[in-house]
């Protein structure tokens, strides 16, 4: 017990864990939604846009947040946009617009080398640095992607399944996939102290690839999808106070490993009820 | 009577590649309409133009009231199959999201689509995930979901396409009875046979309107070979039509050696007579 309890009194892991736990449980839902849409690759790309503008906002002397939401939320409708008016695709819309975004940041680190120290915290997540102001605007983030999520339920249902329809149908479409992008873009810089630049996307695609695996219900997928990311982040806080890595890297290293064990186990389902339903041949 | 939807010198095209040009068409209560023609007609584009999917370059689509109720069955090929989401998920869709702002849905309405999928006679399907239904199942799914928001127009796009002939007949079958009770009803196909038994009017499309009327009328070897710009056999007996697309002339059929005297056609022999 006191080894689930010693860390506690150390105040960067009560904030750490708090923050570990809504912002995995935060990413597994957002998920959801993602790798339905085949967007896996949305994650870590705005991920990245989202730190070129925390460079940015650096130099300009302005506020993280600041910094980080604009330009997030500018990457993630320039990638909306792109994909509505132009046959590009979503990777390729996802690639131009976020890796020149990560590209600015590292050309400013490299050329103004005297803070790139602070940037790894960035790329790579530390609880250590989280604050009061994070965990607060990781609590308004969860709250207003729960509320959009609960009362827009169906319509984000709809869209996610097939777009052109749910239109016909009258789901205002665009409406929905503007803010469901804006959503994104905030769950990422929330989650940037936490997960780290390079990990966000782990952490977006894995619980719910891994609960894809074992259910086909889609409400079930949301909610154990949500409970896997939540608890993964509890226990990668503990992984990462003990074994000292980074506590972005903890969390998705255990989600891979419980998706190897997903998949493990539903391959041998499959091929117990394949052994089950092959029809044996013989003198009848 | 005013048509629900008026086209009128309507052109279309992707770029400088033109799809559709001077379609004039009328939509009117109650009518079942079959748009035929080959692949690369604009069968579907006018479809989405119908559904404001698409927005026309030229001309104009007049509804009878800005809020007439259509709904629409795309192709079965634009389904995501591992989308997670059971038949009587798929249905509720279907419904008016501003009458229920909560996550779930109500009594009434899982209560108005298992109705539906009851009158489709796939109500004991409900709980089925859509990938484990088949082709004619999971076409009848997509028709209900289309049912439960009562519409106006139902409009679907080929929706025989990868379903055996029962299953098909099955679904022409439906839609004839929703006919009867006064829907109004628009669909493209490529199943010339089916179009010719179960619809009463019929548009043969090719980027132009080719012909359309009745298809005792429209069913011709002139205007079918226009359309489809290849030769057309049209047999009719008593009241029925039926259309078959003449063989090509250069069958291997001809030249194939003789089963029994020059022994079966081996790889070398196909490719040598090709």
């Amino acid at each position: 017990m006191d080894v689930l309890l010693a860390p506690f009194q150390y105040e960067f892991f009560r904030n750490g864990t708090i923050a570990a736990v809504l912002v995995g449980g935060l990413c597994a839902l957002i998920g959801v939604y993602i790798v339905l849409r085949g967007m896996s690759f949305i994650g870590h790309g705005l991920s990245h846009a989202v730190f070129g503008g925390a460079v940015v906002a650096f130099i300009l002397q302005f506020n993280f947040y600041v910094g980080a939401v604009s330009w997030g939320f500018i990457a993630a409708l320039l990638i909306n946009q792109t994909v509505r008016k132009t046959t590009i695709s979503a990777d390729a819309a996802i690639g131009v617009v976020t890796t020149a975004s990560f590209a600015l940041g590292v050309a400013l680190i490299s050329r103004y080398r005297r803070f790139s120290q602070s940037f790894d915290a960035a790329l790579f997540g530390n609880v250590l640095g989280v604050t009061p102001t994070d965990i607060a605007v990781i609590v308004f983030v969860t709250l207003a992607a729960t509320f959009m999520i609960f009362f827009f339920y169906k319509q984000l249902l709809f869209t996610t399944f097939n777009t052109e329809v749910a239109q016909v149908y009258g789901v205002p479409t665009v409406w929905i996939e503007t803010w469901f992008a804006l959503i994104l873009a905030a769950v990422i810089i929330a989650a940037v102290q936490i997960m780290g630049v390079t990990m966000i996307g782990a952490a977006l695609v894995v619980p719910p690839i891994t609960v894809r695996l074992l259910t086909d219900s889609f409400h079930r997928l949301m909610i154990y999808s949500t409970i896997l990311g939540a608890v993964t982040g509890l226990v990668g806080m503990y992984l990462s106070f003990y074994v000292d890595v980074s506590s972005g890297a903890s969390i998705v290293l255990l989600q891979s490993i419980l998706f190897c064990i997903a998949l493990f186990y539903v391959a041998k389902i499959r091929k117990r009820r394949q052994l089950v339903e092959t029809p044996v041949y013989g003198p009848t | 009577m005013n048509p629900l939807i008026e086209l009128r010198g309507v052109a279309f095209g992707y770029g400088s590649f033109n799809v559709l040009d001077e379609i004039d068409l009328h939509l009117h209560p109650g009518q079942f309409v079959g748009l035929v023609g080959p692949s690369g007609a604009g069968k579907t584009s006018l479809l989405k133009l119908i559904l404001t999917l698409l927005t026309p370059e030229e001309g104009e689509i007049q509804r009878v009231r800005p809020d007439l109720r259509i709904t629409y069955v795309p192709q079965i090929e634009t389904v995501d199959w591992s989308f997670p989401v059971t038949a009587e998920e798929v249905v509720l869709m279907g419904l008016d999201h501003r009458q229920n702002i909560w996550p779930w849905p109500r009594t009434r309405e899982r209560k108005r689509a298992r109705e539906i999928l009851d009158r489709l006679e796939i109500g004991h399907l409900a709980g089925r995930h859509i990938r484990d239904l088949s082709g004619g199942q999971q076409q009848r799914v997509f028709l209900a979901r289309a049912l439960v928001a009562d519409p106006e127009i139902l409009v679907l796009d080929e929706p025989t396409t990868g379903v055996d002939v029962r299953s098909a007949e099955n679904i022409f079958h439906w839609l004839t009875v929703l006919n009867k009770e006064g829907m109004t009803i628009l669909l493209t196909t490529h199943d010339l046979n089916m179009a010719a038994a179960h619809v009463p009017w019929v548009v043969c499309l090719n980027r132009r309107i080719v012909a359309q009327g009745p298809p005792q009328e429209i069913f011709t070897e002139e205007i079918l070979s226009d359309t489809y710009k290849g030769d057309f056999i049209v047999i009719r007996q008593d009241d029925l039509i039926f259309v078959q697309q003449r063989p090509h002339p250069h069958g291997l059929k001809e030249v194939l050696p003789d089963p029994v005297e020059g022994g079966l056609p081996n790889h070398h022999s196909v490719e040598k007579i090709v």
